[in-house]
């Protein structure tokens, strides 16, 4: 465990191998058996001492911000990311609006300063797919049919990201949309499970994304377990699998009485008293 | 003190409401269960639950009294801003002055202010608005508060209790739009001690007992 506190900031994109020589991550594809650099210790804890299915710590804070219509703040781990609701509201540009329903829209974007290297801003494939999937998954528990003629609009910012990015997103998302009061079936929970070294594992930072063998993002709602999104980086044997996903299930469960809590406290600090 | 205020019971999207109880305003039915599916104060009256949103847009309904900003005027109408999602039209013979074709700007001109009532809503939500009415009328003078419309009943209160101790001891004169734009008109220092009111009563729509904390507020206001 010294040994890693030490190693963490080398960590960012690169390994050591036995001797103690750094190589690119390149290299190491090619020779997985020789890091000396572990993501899960002896008694299976993890670089950052919680267990295999310990979620890491997550704050939320709806309605931080004043402009939008509905909003919410969320730490979780690395990650920080802020969601913004507007609407519903007219549709621009007009073409798009439908009679029947409303439509959703949703942008999911990264500042550039939020990973090590800067990221070259505006919307790349990655994120027009992230936008793509969690605007889906939004969609289905909203009740456009209640606003035609229409339009909510999701914003999605990662001003900090630690892996699990998505599942930031559409966990203050679901909170954002909440507080803009929005007809919702329910509360949208989101967690990545997957796999480092051999065991499944919840909730991966970003040194077990990189350099584990699976990632497998979940989005639910809790109230029903139906899913929303999913998504599979990597490979997983069946069983694997469905482990995996019964964990990140577990979580969402998990996440979403902390996405409650934090509805209600806002009302509870609308009065000024502590608690 | 703020420390003893009593909350109403909130509800969240998804929540599960009392068996038994029918749906009612923002609810939906699910095998044979009620669930909320908005931020909101929970009421049950004749077995429905009812939910009274906390956060969101106006949406216009037939017989509202709303507050409209023009925005256009066009040559036998005008499009009006009513704080919704959607804009309002207000034709020509819905008002009660006589108004020359391509003259709408002489008695309306965009940026005016208008007390005016929902008279239609169509199926895609078309809406229309009237002028036709006791009490609706251009406004001139006075200020006008923006208010979340969700909590336009709360600022009313019952029976307009509400309303009528902050116009009785403001002694302003004050107009409530449902779409959550509210007119005061009286002496400045009024005003805005009615301002300060209204947004006390925003913050804390959820909470047992405002009418009597509002009447003592404005007495603090007012003893100062």
């Amino acid at each position: 465990m010294g040994l890693l506190k030490e190693l963490r900031p080398i960590l960012r994109g690169f390994m050591i191998n036995k001797e103690g020589d750094i190589m690119s991550k390149e290299d190491d594809i090619v020779s997985t058996e020789e890091k000396t650099v572990r993501l899960l210790d002896d008694n299976l804890k993890r670089m950052d001492g919680r267990k295999l299915d310990e979620l890491g710590d997550i704050r939320i804070e709806a309605g931080a911000l004043g402009r939008a219509d509905g909003s919410c703040y969320l730490e979780w781990r690395g990650n920080k990311v802020y969601a913004a609701v507007y609407g519903p509201r007219e549709v621009h540009p007009r073409h798009l609006q439908d009679p029947t329903r409303g439509i959703l829209r949703c942008r999911y974007n990264m500042a550039a300063f939020s990973v090590g290297d800067r990221k070259r801003p505006g919307p790349d494939r990655r994120s027009v797919e992230l936008s793509k999937v969690m605007g889906e998954a939004i969609g289905s528990v909203v009740f456009t049919r209640q606003f035609p003629r229409t339009s909510v609009d999701v914003f999605v910012e990662v001003v900090q990201a630690d892996a699990g990015t998505r599942c930031a997103g559409l966990t203050a998302a679901s909170v954002a949309l909440a507080d803009a009061g929005i007809p919702m079936r329910g509360l949208i929970a989101s967690c990545a499970a997957g796999k480092i070294e051999g065991h499944i594992a919840l909730d991966l930072r970003n040194e077990e994304d990189n350099f584990g063998d699976a990632d497998l993002p979940v989005a639910i709602m809790p109230r029903t377990d139906e899913i929303l999104l999913l998504q599979m980086d990597g490979h997983l044997t069946e069983e694997e699998f469905f482990q995996a996903l019964d964990m990140a299930m577990k979580a969402c469960h998990e996440i979403e009485q902390i996405e409650k809590q934090a509805l209600l406290k806002k009302y509870k600090e609308a009065l000024g008293g502590e608690e | 003190m703020n420390a003893e205020i009593d909350v109403r019971e909130i509800v969240l999207p998804g929540d599960l409401q009392d068996p038994g109880l029918k749906p009612g305003d923002w609810t939906y039915e699910e095998n044979g269960k009620v669930y909320a599916t908005r931020v909101g104060v929970k009421s049950v009256k004749s077995g429905y639950v009812n939910i009274t949103p906390l956060e969101g847009r106006y949406i216009p309904k037939v017989g509202d009294r709303v507050i409209g900003v023009i925005t256009e005027a066009m040559p036998s109408s005008w499009l009006v801003d009513i704080n919704s999602p959607y804009p309002a039209l207000l034709h020509v013979n819905e008002i009660e002055k006589k108004v020359e074709f391509g003259n709408t700007a002489s008695f309306l001109n965009a940026g005016d202010s208008a007390l005016m009532e929902v008279s239609s809503v169509d199926e895609v939500r078309k809406v229309q608005v009237s002028m036709r009415g006791e009490g609706l009328r251009r406004m001139d003078g006075g200020q006008v508060v923006e208010a979340s419309p969700t909590r336009v009943p709360r600022i009313i209160g019952r029976k307009g209790s509400m309303i009528s101790i902050l116009k009785e001891t403001t002694n302003c004169r004050i107009f409530i739009g449902q779409n959550g734009r509210i007119w005061v008109d009286g002496e400045d220092e009024d005003i805005a001690k009615a301002t300060l009111t209204i947004k006390k009563i925003e913050a804390e729509a959820h909470t047992i007992g405002l009418t009597e904390r509002v009447k003592t507020y404005l007495k603090g206001l007012y003893d100062k």
